[in-house]
């Protein structure tokens, strides 16, 4: 099949970017959307133009690394899915495919599809994690634990932080993410001594970050390649609220 | 130069680590905060080892190529992590751990190292535990078990199938705490170029922002790779496009031994290459060989579809061959025996190369909903992948490279032969012998960042308390930056032709081709007349485009590329030097009338640890003896 592509270029973070027009013929259906973009650059270089820079790694949904916006919506048409995990028999033959980066005050754009992320490491930093040293740990089966929580902890910590539940947010929230990290650890015993300091230090520094509020649109779990659910987010809000009534801090 | 001495410390097996332990030096608290560590990489080994030592109070410096330290490919894993833990109550304990994975690695591997690996592993699953990991848990809250590949009771422990996610994402959080409090100091987004070598000792990296491009000097008092395996040689391999060898070749070229570099484990169970763009294989966790079935139709020309085909036209070859372990024989018995049907022209689907692991037994007997539980998100990336749901048809699987059992050589404290350079998890060559059993990469990755590394970097630092941190500005620095930026330009200067990944892919099917799953002398020689030849075409012909003060993907590529063509010469020499078969490394000259891997014991009981010896020039090789104090070496039998 033949494609025509919309591809946003961007020399750096500082440079003015747009939209480039490209013509790809010898499109297979079976390949994936990165191959056909890999193909769309070995063209481009052998005819001495600038490849298109975007990220990629384990081509499995789970390194998070994607971070393209095609067609209007994060990681392309189809749901719970992620772009590598996207093939070209979800497009038509001489379809025209418009590609774009993330689109978040958070998220600068460093070079044509390439963001930088580093908002949501910070957010981690902030209280995304238990406070336990190497070599404290007690035995794994002292705390018991319900496999109801447990299977919901899981469904809340298989977000890959890829970024699309902000790049789909109209207010660029971050509510998806930081809500998948502090329902996981509020759910499991172990987590809920610091549930409170990590609700409210996660929520404060996502403000500090330039993250927009949640207006409960429900775009972020739409465009979820793991499906994480907004009732992690009604979580985030009930356990935001108990910690600002009564955590000292 | 240096000398190969393992430094396996005295003593019966079971006490070495612990009376080692006992008898290290350490490094007081309030001298702790003067000592600097660089860590590179930061998957399930870098990770915690970087988050241990700055909760130790080091200063510690975290390198990683990605843009955030989360996305190391050590969260692909699938299936599980090993623990001797006997919670099933059915005869496990750290012996039999050791043994297991002794075996399982036919009997290449270190006893000391391994022993140690087994004894820790119920550590990390508390450590992991308490970082908040959710393990699977029986109804009655207790942490689930599963078995795989290669053993006889039940001792992984696991997170549907994305156990290296949430093992990944534990070592990750540690890490953000440590960021967070100020200990850590994280350079995500860096390329190591090099390894800086002051006085014969590893004093710092060589690093390229990949965002200005700047090259960059990082000084330290000790240096950690944590930088994986080089799986990515063959082009297609289960691994990350981005993972690759670069590390360990720095740190051979710079004298670091480097320790069986052929053993290179070829997974049985991947989604078998589709189309020629393909830019990857996908891993399907060894986890389904608990309930799927691998077979082949019995008559070559049988051309119905799977579910058409009676069970008495189907042939389970593993549990014919194998009755004893049946289909979950270890990884390299699996992948062979696949490779001999499809060879043989009993392969299914439309290229004959490929077998089918049914699951209609298992959805039969325990329903779609538990067999969704447990591998849920496997089936769901089949089918996104293949547009066939695996509930109602079987898969189509075949081997692909995977992991390398080799790596950098290093001695019991995980020290290369570079003093201050450490090499943990899977860069380093050390536990699983030629062949590593299932589960056990998240296992030995996870131990050495949080149980060993630690206590050892910390005996190396013990001696370096008085040591100023060296200075950048040393002619060290600006000889190792000079001759990377050299580098750099030499790449963009070519202007040949021919792009990065063109020369990958070719390098990737002459190592697939002649040092895959079997391998014979003249096919190995073959190879490395090839790898000459693409050599000398790859510094002529290359096009790279673009400068390095921006993000220049083609110009990263390019470095690894270059390093995985020196990186395949090595590998085909180690494999040409060891002529018999063992684990993964398959010599066609020897093997049993059964087909069978054939070890020659006299001859070949050792480690290979390669010394560099100049560009292009032969490797140097040395021989650590392996000794068997505390197990009978045995033909491997899964029958």
């Amino acid at each position: 099949m033949k494609i025509k592509l919309n591809i946003w270029k961007q020399a750096n973070a500082k440079a003015k970017g747009k939209f480039e027009k490209y013509e790809l013929d010898g499109v297979d259906e079976e390949m994936s959307f990165l191959e056909m973009l890999d193909s769309l650059n070995e063209k481009l270089i052998k005819e001495g133009k600038e490849p298109v820079a975007y990220e990629h790694d384990c081509h499995e949904a789970i390194c998070g690394s994607c971070s393209l916006y095609i067609n209007g919506r994060p990681h392309g048409p189809g749901d719970v899915i992620a772009t590598c995990q996207m093939h070209m028999r979800s497009f038509k033959d001489g379809e025209t495919i418009t590609v774009e980066p993330w689109r978040a005050k958070s998220f600068p754009v460093l070079k044509d599809l390439i963001v930088d992320r580093d908002a949501f490491d910070k957010l981690m930093a902030a209280g995304g994690f238990i406070s336990i040293d190497a070599g404290q740990a007690p035995d794994a089966n002292a705390n018991l634990v319900s496999k109801i929580d447990a299977d919901k902890a899981f469904d809340a910590a298989a977000c890959i932080g890829c970024g699309a539940c902000v790049a789909a947010c109209k207010n660029s929230s971050a509510m998806l993410f930081v809500s998948a990290k502090v329902s996981q650890l509020a759910l499991l015993p172990q987590g809920k001594i610091e549930a409170k300091r990590r609700a409210l230090n996660m929520v404060a520094k996502m403000d500090e970050l330039g993250f927009g509020s949640c207006t409960n649109t429900g775009a972020c779990e739409a465009e979820c390649p793991k499906g994480i659910g907004i009732d992690f987010i009604a979580k985030l809000n009930r356990e935001y609220l108990c910690a600002s009534f009564t955590e000292a801090e | 130069m240096s000398k190969l001495d393992a430094k396996i410390p005295e003593g019966p097996l079971a006490e070495k680590w612990t009376k080692y332990k006992a008898s290290m030096k350490l490094v007081s608290p309030n001298n702790r905060k003067k000592l600097d560590i660089i860590v590179v990489g930061t998957g399930i080994a870098g990770a915690p080892a970087a988050a241990s030592l700055a909760e130790m109070g080091y200063n510690v410096k975290v390198f990683c190529f990605q843009d955030s330290a989360r996305r190391a490919h050590s969260v692909a894993a699938q299936g599980g992590i090993n623990a001797s833990r006997n919670n099933k109550n059915d005869g496990d304990s750290v012996y039999r751990l050791f043994y297991d994975m002794i075996k399982g690695g036919d009997f290449r591997a270190r006893e000391a190292n391994v022993y140690r690996a087994a004894e820790v592993s119920s550590n990390i699953i508390d450590q992991l535990t308490a970082q908040g990991v959710p393990f699977a848990r029986e109804y009655g809250g207790t942490l689930a078990n599963r078995t795989f590949g290669g053993v006889q009771v039940s001792r992984t422990f696991y997170a549907q199938g994305q156990t290296g996610q949430q093992v990944l994402l534990g070592g990750y959080s540690a890490l953000k705490r440590q960021v967070g409090l100020g200990k850590v100091k994280m350079f995500s987004r860096r390329q190591m170029l090099d390894v800086v070598i002051i006085d014969g000792k590893a004093r710092g990296i060589i690093t390229r922002n990949l965002v200005s491009g700047e090259i960059e000097r990082h000084a330290a008092h000790a240096v950690v790779l944590a930088t994986g395996g080089y799986g990515t040689i063959y082009y297609l391999s289960t691994l990350a496009v981005q993972s690759n060898g670069s590390a360990a070749m720095q740190a051979f070229r710079k004298g670091a031994f480097f320790g069986n570099p052929s053993f290179i484990q070829i997974h049985p169970t991947c989604i078998p290459v589709l189309n020629e763009y393909q830019s990857k294989l996908t891993l399907m966790s060894e986890s389904l060989r608990n309930d799927g079935r691998i077979w082949v139709p019995k008559s070559k020309d049988d051309k119905r579809k799977p579910n058409d085909i009676p069970e008495e036209d189907r042939d389970y070859f593993l549990e014919r061959r194998y009755p004893a372990f049946g289909n979950l024989v270890p990884r390299d018995v699996a992948s062979r025996a696949a490779k001999e049907r499809c060879d043989n022209g009993f392969g299914v689907g439309k290229t004959g190369l490929a077998v089918y692991l049914d699951f209609s037994v298992a959805v039969g007997k325990q329903g779609e909903k538990v067999i969704n539980g447990k591998y849920g998100n496997l089936f769901d990336m089949y089918e996104k992948i293949t547009g066939e749901s695996p509930y109602k048809t079987p898969m189509m699987i075949y081997p692909a490279g995977h992991y390398t059992m080799g790596g950098l050589w290093v001695d019991y404290n995980l020290q290369t032969t570079i003093p201050g350079l450490f090499a943990i998890g899977e860069a380093n060559f050390s536990d699983h012998g030629a062949n590593r059993l299932g589960a056990s990469s998240l296992m030995q990755g996870a131990g050495d960042g949080y149980f060993i590394a630690p206590y050892t970097v910390s005996n190396y630092l013990a001696d370096e308390i008085s040591t100023k941190l060296p200075s950048t500005d040393s002619p060290e620095f600006v000889e190792a930056e000079n001759s990377a930026k050299a580098l750099l330009d030499k790449f963009l200067s070519i202007n040949g032709t021919q792009t990065a990944t063109s020369f990958h892919k070719r390098l990737g099917n002459i190592m697939w081709n002649f040092a895959g799953m079997q391998r014979n002398e003249e096919g190995l020689k073959k190879a490395l007349g090839m790898i000459a030849d693409l050599k000398k075409e790859f510094w002529s012909d290359l096009k790279i485009p673009g400068k390095t003060e921006e993000i220049n993907q083609e110009l990263e590529k390019a470095s690894r590329v270059a390093d995985f063509i020196d990186l395949a010469s090595l590998i085909v020499t180690d494999a040409l030097n060891r002529k018999e078969s063992c684990g993964a490394h398959f010599r066609e000259e020897s093997m049993t009338e059964g087909g069978e891997a054939l070890r020659i014991d006299d001859q070949y009981s050792f480690v290979a640890a390669w010394e560099y010896q100049g560009e292009d020039k032969e490797p140097k090789l040395h021989k650590e003896e392996l000794k068997f104090e505390n197990v009978e070496v045995k033909v491997r039998s899964y029958k």
